[in-house]
C-alpha cells in the first residue's frame, strides 16, 4: 500500500500521515528514546519518509524542521524515536487555538516508523510522547486527519483510542 | 449502510470468539446470549468457518473457536463475507435512481457509505475488544457511582436506618 504523498503542514490542515505502524521482524531492542529532533537527525527522517512515500522532499523537510524542530515553542513538536544510534520514527504536531471554532487542541500532522522497525510499539511511544507534550501545553484533546483509504494508519489511531471527532472535512474542485 | 441480520450476528459472534480465542463456544451459547435461534446462528458460524475466521471443534466441549488474527481482521473483513457491497448494476436500479434527483440523492448516500466503509475498515477486532472492555468498565463504574434512586426509596419505605458512614 502506498501512502499519500506529503502535504505541507499548515494552519487549518492536518494532512500528512505516511504508513506508520506495521509488521516487522527486526525491531530495535530497547532502549528506545523519544526526544526532540536535532538537525543531525533530519537526513534520517528524510530517508524514512522517502522510503515510505517514494519521494524525497528535502526542501519540504527543511521547512518543517525550521517551523517545528527548531521553534522553541512548546506548542510545536517534532519528535524522533531513536534506537541503536539511528532514527527509527518521528511524529510532528502542534497546538492550534480556535481553528474551526475549536478550543485549543493538539493536532498530529505526521507519524511514521521505519518499515523494518514496525510492530514494536514505536508508533505508540511517539504518539504517547507528543500527547504528553500537548498536555504540558495545557490542552486536553488531540486530533488528526487522514485519507479514508489509509486504513493502516486509521487502524493505528483507532487502536490508540481515537474515535471520529465532531468535524466533517469538506472539499470541492476549484476548476481552472 | 444497513447491515443484514446475518452480518450483525456474525459480528457479535466473532467478537465473542476473539475475546477468548482458546475457548470453544457452542452456537447455542451465543444464540442464547443474543436472543436468536441456534439454527439461524449455525448457518452464520459455518459461513465464518468457511472464511477461516473460526474453526469448528468436534466432540465433547466442541463448538467453534477463533482462528483469525484479531490485530489484523477488521469489522469490514467480516461484513464483506456476508454483504455484497458493490454498487448495483445500472439495469438493476429503480427508474427513479436514474433521474437527476435520484442521482443527486445517490451521490449523498454513496458519500455516507464511503465513510461507513472507512470506519468499519479501520476497526480491528483487537480495537473493538478494547472498546468493549471500556464499555464494561463504564457500566460497572456507573453501577458503583450512581445508586438507583428507587433502591433508596425502597429502603426508606422499609424504614431502614442509614449505615454509619453511608
Amino acid at each position: 500500500m502506498k501512502p499519500p504523498t506529503t502535504a505541507t503542514p499548515r494552519r487549518g490542515s492536518a494532512g500528512r500521515h505516511t504508513a506508520g505502524v506495521r509488521a516487522q521482524d527486526s525491531a530495535p531492542a530497547d532502549p528506545l528514546v523519544v526526544r526532540p529532533v536535532r538537525r543531525g537527525d533530519l537526513a534520517q527522517v528524510i530517508a524514512i519518509d522517502a522510503t515510505v512515500t517514494g519521494l524525497e522532499k528535502r526542501d519540504y523537510w527543511r521547512s518543517v524542521y525550521r517551523r517545528y524542530g527548531d521553534s522553541g515553542h512548546v506548542e510545536r513538536q517534532f519528535l524522533v524515536a531513536h534506537a541503536r544510534e539511528r532514527v527509527v520514527g518521528f511524529v510532528i504536531g502542534e497546538v492550534r487555538d480556535w481553528e474551526f471554532g475549536s478550543p485549543p487542541c493538539g493536532w498530529v500532522f505526521a507519524i511514521d516508523v521505519k518499515p523494518d522497525c514496525r510492530q514494536a510499539g514505536i508508533g505508540t511511544r511517539l504518539l504517547d510522547a507528543i500527547c504528553a507534550s500537548f498536555r504540558l501545553a495545557g490542552v486536553r484533546k488531540v486530533r488528526t486527519m487522514l485519507g479514508r483509504d489509509n486504513t493502516l494508519i486509521l487502524s493505528f489511531f483507532r487502536s490508540q483510542g481515537m474515535m471520529a471527532g465532531p468535524f466533517i472535512p469538506l472539499e470541492m474542485d476549484l476548476g481552472t | 449502510m444497513k447491515l443484514q441480520k446475518n452480518t450483525s450476528l456474525a459480528l457479535y459472534s466473532v467478537l465473542e470468539f476473539a475475546a477468548d480465542p482458546n475457548r470453544h463456544i457452542s452456537a447455542a451459547e451465543i444464540a442464547d446470549k443474543y436472543g436468536v435461534s441456534s439454527h439461524h446462528l449455525a448457518k452464520v458460524l459455518s459461513e465464518l468457518a468457511r472464511a477461516g475466521v473460526v474453526e469448528s471443534v468436534r466432540g465433547v466441549g466442541g463448538g467453534y473457536r477463533f482462528a483469525g488474527n484479531a490485530r489484523r481482521l477488521t469489522l469490514m473483513d467480516i461484513i464483506r463475507t456476508f454483504e455484497d457491497l458493490s454498487p448495483a448494476a445500472a439495469d438493476r436500479r429503480e427508474s427513479g435512481e436514474l433521474t437527476p434527483v435520484g442521482m443527486a440523492l445517490g451521490a449523498v448516500l454513496s458519500e455516507i457509505d464511503e465513510i461507513a466503509k472507512a470506519t468499519f475498515s479501520s476497526l480491528t477486532l483487537a480495537t473493538m475488544l478494547r472498546l468493549i472492555e471500556r464499555q464494561q468498565c463504564n457500566q460497572a463504574g456507573s453501577r458503583t457511582r450512581v445508586p438507583n434512586p428507587r433502591d433508596s426509596d425502597r429502603e426508606s419505605r422499609r424504614g431502614a436506618k442509614p449505615r454509619p458512614g453511608a
